[in-house]
């Protein structure tokens, strides 16, 4: 299967959904993308047919305004139908909403306030030590997130009990809602901040889906303390429309951005083959 | 003079109850001590968990361990488990819908002057405002220990709070008549209406006795569960009086007595007197001496009672 080329597949999709409900954070989305499909067609042990097996791996999407791309990969993974998250995102009483609800198959946790991901994580994969089974853990957040002091709260829970089982992610776009993170609040490196921590580090091109599962593999054979996977990604990846636009944060595209976007992600795939 | 605070029987029952089921854990933010809960970590490692000085974490470590089939009690100052922590709460329990037990300790002036940062008296109003989060103030020992049962038996989040220091005895071993959810009866009269919770429940049921010595007949019930609230009870004892008097350790808005005089005003019509401690920072002193200065104790609660009929 060539994932690289199915990620544009659900950039579509998850465009598709963001302008079906006339909103959605469509920067981030694209910048995480990669991640995620990652993640659930490649890293993590969870499916339909298990996600109610106390087996499960465990995901948290951390950075919950990334929710269309989690829907497009959800749907993709057979836990929801398109064209009924399509039809129902963001409309009055949907339970489609904005941030994951765990009311949905297949999310384990509501969020959406961001700093909450890796201090529940830190929970689920104590949970998995205490009850000796071989689950892991993850979680995805933005790096505009690693403002929130709860973060590293987490970050030093984590090590102190050697959760081995817990691996986290950093959407590393560089850009948050009001402009470029180090201006927003500066963040120097983020490999030496993690390492401080105790958390064994790995710095990938977030869009390449070898490094990124060599790094996942990584993580697996670290043993004895968890994993940091800062993912250097460009928000808005797929087209020049959107990419490295901090406004793009949350833009709706118009008729003809939508038509550029698409031919891009098209040309992407192409290349891709 | 009882010497066991309410902290210690929620320990005792966690420990009871912890050796047959591996599933119970007790988290603490360098709060153990505080909250009684020495012992369980002692006998129990593998079931304990330290977060150090951090109650996001705690809140949001239990909301995962609840979330993989854990039973968590996640155990701090009430002052900070109900605000520096409350998105969690609010989030990671309530919202995401995880069988988190929340306890407050030390709750209301419990910790006398250590000042207005070491007081929970906005816990009850900012907990009851989240949807599916519950809201308990046990009043002494021997209903703790019910409480503290009958939730394990559950699978929600709750809120519970409790003071520092013991409460004298309200009920007795063996006769502690308690149902999830219910109001306690203390006694029934026909002048006014008694609505108390937590520590202020034993001041009430002592002014409802100064009353009857002035032939002033007063029901008194132990509202521990303020949320939800046993709407039933309010009603029936509203309407046999003729006026309410609420009495809570807690700040004047969004508590016991906003909630019955919500229940009461709708279902009932009656005057409605709270009575709580102030919209301001408390005067310093112990807890006795504080309730004696604001008027929640026997003598200030039956004197106000006296004033409004």
């Amino acid at each position: 299967m060539n994932y690289k080329a199915m990620s544009f597949d659900l950039r579509k999709d998850c465009v598709d959904i963001i302008m079906a409900g006339a909103g959605g954070h469509i920067g981030g989305d694209m910048s995480l993308m990669d991640v995620l499909v990652t993640l659930y067609f490649k890293e993590m042990n969870i499916s339909p047919e298990n996600m109610n097996d106390p087996d499960r791996d465990r995901f948290v999407l951390s950075k919950g305004h990334s929710m269309e791309a989690y829907y497009a990969v959800l749907c993709a993974k057979g836990f929801l139908e398109l064209e009924d998250v399509k039809k129902n995102f963001s409309q009055f009483g949907s339970k489609y909403i904005g941030h994951p609800n765990n009311k949905l198959p297949g999310i384990e946790m509501n969020s959406g306030s961001l700093g909450h991901g890796l201090p529940v994580c830190v929970g689920m994969a104590l949970a998995g030590k205490m009850d000796k089974k071989d689950y892991r853990v993850y979680t995805v957040m933005g790096d505009g997130e690693l403002a929130e002091g709860s973060v590293w709260e987490a970050a030093m829970s984590a090590t102190q009990y050697g959760l081995d089982n817990l691996c986290a992610v950093v959407d590393r776009n560089r850009l948050q809602i009001s402009g470029c993170t180090e201006d927003v609040m500066h963040q120097d490196s983020q490999e030496e901040r993690w390492a401080a921590f105790g958390w064994n580090v790995i710095s990938v091109d977030g869009h390449d889906y070898d490094a990124l599962e060599k790094a996942f593999e990584a993580a697996r054979n670290c043993k004895g303390k968890p994993t940091m996977i800062i993912a250097n990604t460009i928000k808005g990846y797929g087209s020049e429309v959107m990419e490295n636009k901090a406004p793009w944060h949350h833009h709706v595209p118009s008729a003809e951005e939508y038509e550029q976007i698409i031919a891009d992600f098209a040309k992407r795939k192409e290349a891709a083959l | 003079m009882n010497k066991i605070p309410n902290r210690q029987v929620i320990c005792d029952v966690l420990m009871e109850n912890a050796k047959n089921d591996k599933d119970i854990v007790v988290l603490c933010s360098d709060s153990r001590g505080s909250a009684s809960l020495t012992p369980f970590f002692k006998e129990f490692p593998e079931q304990s968990v330290e977060v150090g000085i951090a109650e996001q974490d705690l809140v949001g470590i239990a909301a995962g361990l609840a979330s993989c089939g854990k039973k968590p009690y996640a155990a701090s100052p009430a002052c900070f488990l109900s605000t520096r922590s409350y998105e969690q709460c609010k989030v990671d329990c309530a919202y995401s819908n995880t069988n988190v037990k929340l306890i407050g300790i030390s709750g209301g002036v419990s910790y006398g002057a250590l000042g207005m940062s070491h007081h929970s008296a906005q816990d009850i109003a900012a907990m009851s405002a989240i949807p599916n989060m519950r809201v308990y103030l046990p009043s002494d020992r021997h209903q703790t220990r019910h409480l503290t049962e009958a939730l394990l038996k559950d699978e929600k989040c709750a809120y519970i709070r409790v003071g520092r220091n013991p409460v004298e005895d309200i009920y007795e071993e063996g006769n502690c008549p308690f149902e999830m959810d219910k109001a306690t009866w203390l006694r029934e009269g026909t002048d006014v209406a008694l609505i108390a919770c937590g520590e202020m429940v034993r001041p009430a049921n002592e002014a409802a006795k100064l009353l009857e010595a002035k032939g002033i007949s007063a029901t008194v019930l132990d509202m521990y569960c303020v949320k939800p609230l046993d709407k039933d009870a309010v009603v029936r004892a509203a309407q046999n009086a003729k006026v309410v008097v609420t009495v809570e350790e807690h700040a004047p808005f969004g508590g016991l007595g906003s909630m019955v005089a919500q229940v009461v005003g709708a279902e009932c019509p009656r005057k409605v007197i709270n009575m709580t401690l102030p919209d301001a920072p408390v005067i310093t002193g112990t807890s006795p001496e504080v309730f004696k200065y604001y008027g929640l104790d026997a003598e200030g609660i039956a004197a106000t009672v006296e004033k409004a009929l």
